[in-house]
C-alpha cells in the first residue's frame, strides 16, 4: 500500500520546563512510499526517524498535517484500526509464550466474523515461520533464541496478520556484524517475497544503501533527501548528506572556485565552465583519487594500509579539514607511492562542491 | 589439596559457629522440649518423654480456637490483601496527576505504628459510654443496627480484624506491585496496542504473567506473614486474648511462654512445631502451584 506523508509535524514539549519551546522531532514532513518497495529511513539518532516510524504506525499522533495509506486518511485512526506490522528495535518478544504463542499472539485478537480456531492460527503461524525460517523453533521460549532467532520471530509476528505496511525500528541493530550483513539480505528477500511497503528506519548507511529502494536521508527532524541509494550517494544534496553516505567517509576540503578552476588550497584540481568566484567545500570520495606523478593534488603521506584488495592511502593536505584525507586505491595501482608527497588526479564525478556558506550542493560542469 | 579442604572449613567457621548456636541449637532444643513432658525452666528437668505435650495442645479448646482464628484470617486477608493491591496499583500506574501523592498516602500506613492504628481502629469500631464508634454511627444512619465490633460476636471481632489486618500489609504490597508494574517494558504494551489487543487480553496475557513472579512473592509472604500474626490481634483486642477468642497460634504460643499463668515451654514448643509444620506444608503447596502458573 502507498503511504504518503502530508506536512506531517510532530512536536513533543520540552521536558525542561524552563524552556517554553517545543522539541520539534519532525519538521513539516512530505513525502510518498510507493507501494511494495523497501524504504529506509536514515539519519544519525536523534533526527525524528523513530517518531517518523511512531506517526506511521499509529501510536504518535501528528500535531500537523495528514497521514494517507492508499487513499484512506488514517491520521485520526488508532494503531490498532490501522493494521500495520511493526518490528521493535529490541524485538519485544513476549517472554512468558512460546515462539509459537508470539506469532499467533496478533491473531487472537481477531473477533467476530474474522475469530480463527487455533488449528487456523496455527496453520497460519507456521506459514510464515517458514517464510522467515524458524519452523523448527516454535516450541521454544524467546530467552532459548539467538539474537538473528529472536529478530526473525519478531518478524513473523508482525507478518503473520497479513498487514498492509511493515515497519522496523533498527532492525539490525541488535545483531552482531556478520549476523547483520547476512539478515539484511534476509530482509530484502522476505519484503520481495511478500510485496508488503516496508520502511525501516537505521542510522548505518550503508545497511540502508545496500537494502533501499528509496532512502530518506533526515536530520534534526528536516528531511535532506529522498532518491534511490546509488542517486544519493552520487549526487548528494548538501555536505551533510555527503558526509552521513560512504565509509570511509569522503574527505572535505576548504577551497575556492576561481577562474574556471576549482582549488584546493592552492592547487587547482579541476578545470570548470564556470568562472564565477567563490568560497566552497570540496568534497572527494576516497575512491576520486587516482595517485599520478603529476596529478594537481600535492598531499604529504602519513602511511600506507594495504586492506588486500583496496590500499588505503593516508595523507594530510594544508587545505583539509579533518585528522587526515583517506583514499582507496585499487592495490595494483599503488607502486610508486612512498617517500615524503603524493600526488593525485581526481576522477571528476567522484567530486562533490558545497557553498561554504549554506553547504548546499554547487553544480559544476567540468570542461 | 588436602590442606584446601580444611581452608575452606575454617573459612566457613565464623558463620558456622554463629548459625549453629543462634539457629540450629534453638531450633534442635525447640524440638527437644516438645517430646518432653512438663519440663521446667528453673530446676531444668522433666517427667518423662512422649507425645504427651502434642497430645495436650491439640486438646487445648485455646489452641483449636486459635488454629481456627488464624485459618481464617490466612484465607481471608491473603487474596482480599493482594487483588485489592493489584487494583490499587493498577489505577495508580494508569493515571499520571497526583500519582505520587496518592503512591505517598497509600504507603502511610506501612510507617505507622500497629498500635497507633490499633487506636484509630478503636475510634472506628469500638462501642463505649459516650460514643458507638464511627462505624456503627454510619450503620445507624442508613437503618441498621449497632454491632459491638470489638467485645461484640465472634464475627463481628473477625470482620474488624480481617479489614485491619488487609489494611495494614496493604501498602508494602501496593509498593512492591507498582514497581512490578513499572517494569514491565513499554515495548511490550506498544506492540500489544499495533496488534489491536483488547485491554482484557493485555492484562490477563501480558501484564498478569510478566508480574506473576512478583504477586506470587506477595502469596507466599503474606500466608507466611499471616500464619505469624499476633501484634495486631493484642493492638485491637488487648493481651488477653484467649478470653476474647481472638487469639492465634504465635499468641497462644506465646501464651504458653509469659502468659500470666506462664512457663509452660514444652507445650509452647509442641504448638511452635505444629505451627511450622503448617506453614511449611502450606508454603510447599505454594511452591507446587507456582511451578506451573509462574512464568520464567
Amino acid at each position: 500500500m502507498k503511504i504518503t506523508l502530508d506536512h506531517v509535524t510532530k512536536r513533543f514539549p520540552n521536558r525542561n520546563k524552563k524552556i517554553r519551546e517545543d522539541v520539534i522531532a519532525v519538521n513539516n514532513f512530505t513525502f510518498e512510499i510507493p507501494d511494495g518497495k523497501l524504504i529506509g529511513l536514515l539519519g544519525p539518532s536523534g533526527c525524528g526517524k523513530s517518531t517518523t516510524l511512531n506517526l506511521i504506525s499509529g501510536l504518535e499522533m501528528p500535531t500537523a498535517g495528514r497521514i494517507f495509506f492508499g487513499d484512506t486518511d488514517v491520521t485520526n485512526l488508532p494503531a490498532e484500526n490501522r493494521g500495520v506490522g511493526l518490528v521493535f528495535q529490541n524485538y519485544a518478544l513476549y517472554p512468558h509464550l512460546t515462539v509459537l504463542d508470539n506469532i499467533t499472539f496478533p491473531l487472537g485478537n481477531l473477533r467476530g466474523q474474522e475469530k480463527l480456531t487455533k488449528e487456523q492460527m496455527r496453520y497460519k503461524a507456521m506459514e510464515v515461520a517458514k517464510l522467515v525460517q524458524i519452523s523448527e523453533l516454535m516450541e521454544r521460549r524467546p530467552s532459548e533464541l539467538s539474537g538473528g532467532q529472536q529478530q526473525r520471530v519478531a518478524i513473523a509476528r508482525a507478518l503473520v496478520k497479513m498487514p498492509s505496511v511493515l515497519l522496523l525500528d533498527e532492525p539490525l541493530s541488535n545483531l552482531d556484524a556478520r549476523l547483520r550483513l547476512q539478515t539484511r539480505e534476509e530482509l530484502a528477500r522476505i519484503q520481495r517475497e511478500t510485496g508488503i511497503t516496508t520502511v525501516f528506519v537505521t542510522h548505518d548507511q550503508e545497511e540502508a544503501m545496500s537494502i533501499s529502494d528509496l532512502i530518506v536521508v533526515m536530520k534534526d527532524g528536516v528531511i535532506h533527501q529522498i532518491g534511490k541509494p546509488q542517486e544519493v550517494y552520487d549526487k548528494p544534496c548538501n555536505l551533510f548528506v555527503a558526509q552521513f553516505l560512504g565509509t570511509p567517509p569522503i574527505n572535505v576540503f576548504e577551497g575556492q572556485l576561481r577562474d574556471g578552476h576549482v582549488f584546493v588550497g592552492e592547487d587547482a584540481v579541476l578545470d570548470i565552465e564556470s568562472k564565477e568566484k567563490r568560497y566552497v567545500y570540496v568534497g572527494i570520495r576516497p575512491e576520486g583519487f587516482i595517485p599520478d606523478e603529476n596529478g594537481p593534488l600535492v598531499c604529504s603521506l602519513s602511511k600506507i594500509e594495504v586492506m588486500g584488495r583496496d590500499t588505503s592511502v593516508v595523507s594530510t593536505h594544508p587545505a583539509f579539514n579533518g585528522p587526515a584525507i583517506r583514499s582507496i586505491i585499487p592495490s595494483e595501482d599503488v607502486t610508486g607511492i612512498g617517500g615524503e608527497t603524493v600526488r593525485f588526479r581526481l576522477k571528476p564525478a567522484k567530486v562533490c562542491i558545497f557553498d561554504r556558506g549554506t553547504q548546499a550542493t554547487v553544480n559544476f560542469k567540468v570542461r | 589439596m588436602k590442606q584446601s579442604k580444611y581452608k575452606g572449613w575454617l573459612y566457613l567457621l565464623p558463620a558456622i559457629l554463629f548459625l549453629g548456636i543462634f539457629m540450629v541449637y534453638p531450633l534442635i532444643d525447640v524440638i527437644v522440649y516438645s517430646f518432653e513432658e512438663g519440663y521446667n525452666f528453673v530446676s531444668q528437668t522433666s517427667q518423662g518423654t512422649g507425645l504427651y505435650n502434642y497430645r495436650y495442645v491439640l486438646r487445648d479448646p485455646y489452641f483449636v480456637q486459635a488454629l481456627k482464628n488464624t485459618f481464617v484470617i490466612v484465607i481471608i486477608t491473603v487474596p482480599v490483601s493482594t487483588g485489592l493491591a493489584l487494583l490499587i496499583s493498577l489505577a495508580l500506574s494508569s493515571i499520571k496527576p497526583l500519582r505520587n501523592l496518592f503512591q505517598t498516602v497509600y504507603f502511610l500506613p506501612y510507617v505507622t505504628n500497629t498500635l497507633a492504628v490499633g487506636l484509630v481502629f478503636m475510634v472506628l469500631f469500638k462501642k463505649t459510654e459516650y460514643s458507638d464508634g464511627m462505624i456503627n454511627l454510619l450503620i445507624k444512619l442508613f437503618g441498621g443496627n449497632s454491632v459491638d465490633f470489638i467485645d461484640g460476636p465472634h464475627w463481628a471481632k473477625m470482620l474488624v480484624m480481617c479489614i485491619y489486618t488487609v489494611w495494614i500489609v496493604l501498602p508494602f504490597k501496593i509498593l512492591i506491585l507498582t514497581s512490578a508494574l513499572a517494569s514491565v517494558k513499554e515495548d511490550y504494551y506498544r506492540a500489544a496496542r499495533v496488534d489491536g489487543t483488547r485491554p482484557s487480553r493485555i492484562f490477563f496475557r501480558i501484564t498478569l504473567p510478566m508480574i506473576s513472579p512478583m504477586i506470587f512473592y506477595l502469596i507466599i509472604t503474606g500466608f507466611i506473614g499471616a500464619f505469624k500474626a499476633y501484634s495486631d490481634e493484642v493492638a485491637l483486642f488487648g493481651t488477653d486474648l484467649n478470653s476474647a477468642g481472638m487469639n492465634t497460634m504465635v499468641g497462644y504460643i506465646y501464651d504458653m511462654l509469659y502468659g500470666n499463668s506462664g512457663g509452660y515451654p514444652s507445650f509452647a514448643s509442641a504448638a511452635a512445631l505444629i505451627l511450622f509444620a503448617v506453614v511449611f506444608t502450606i508454603t510447599c503447596i505454594n511452591l507446587m502451584v507456582s511451578r506451573n502458573n509462574v512464568h520464567y
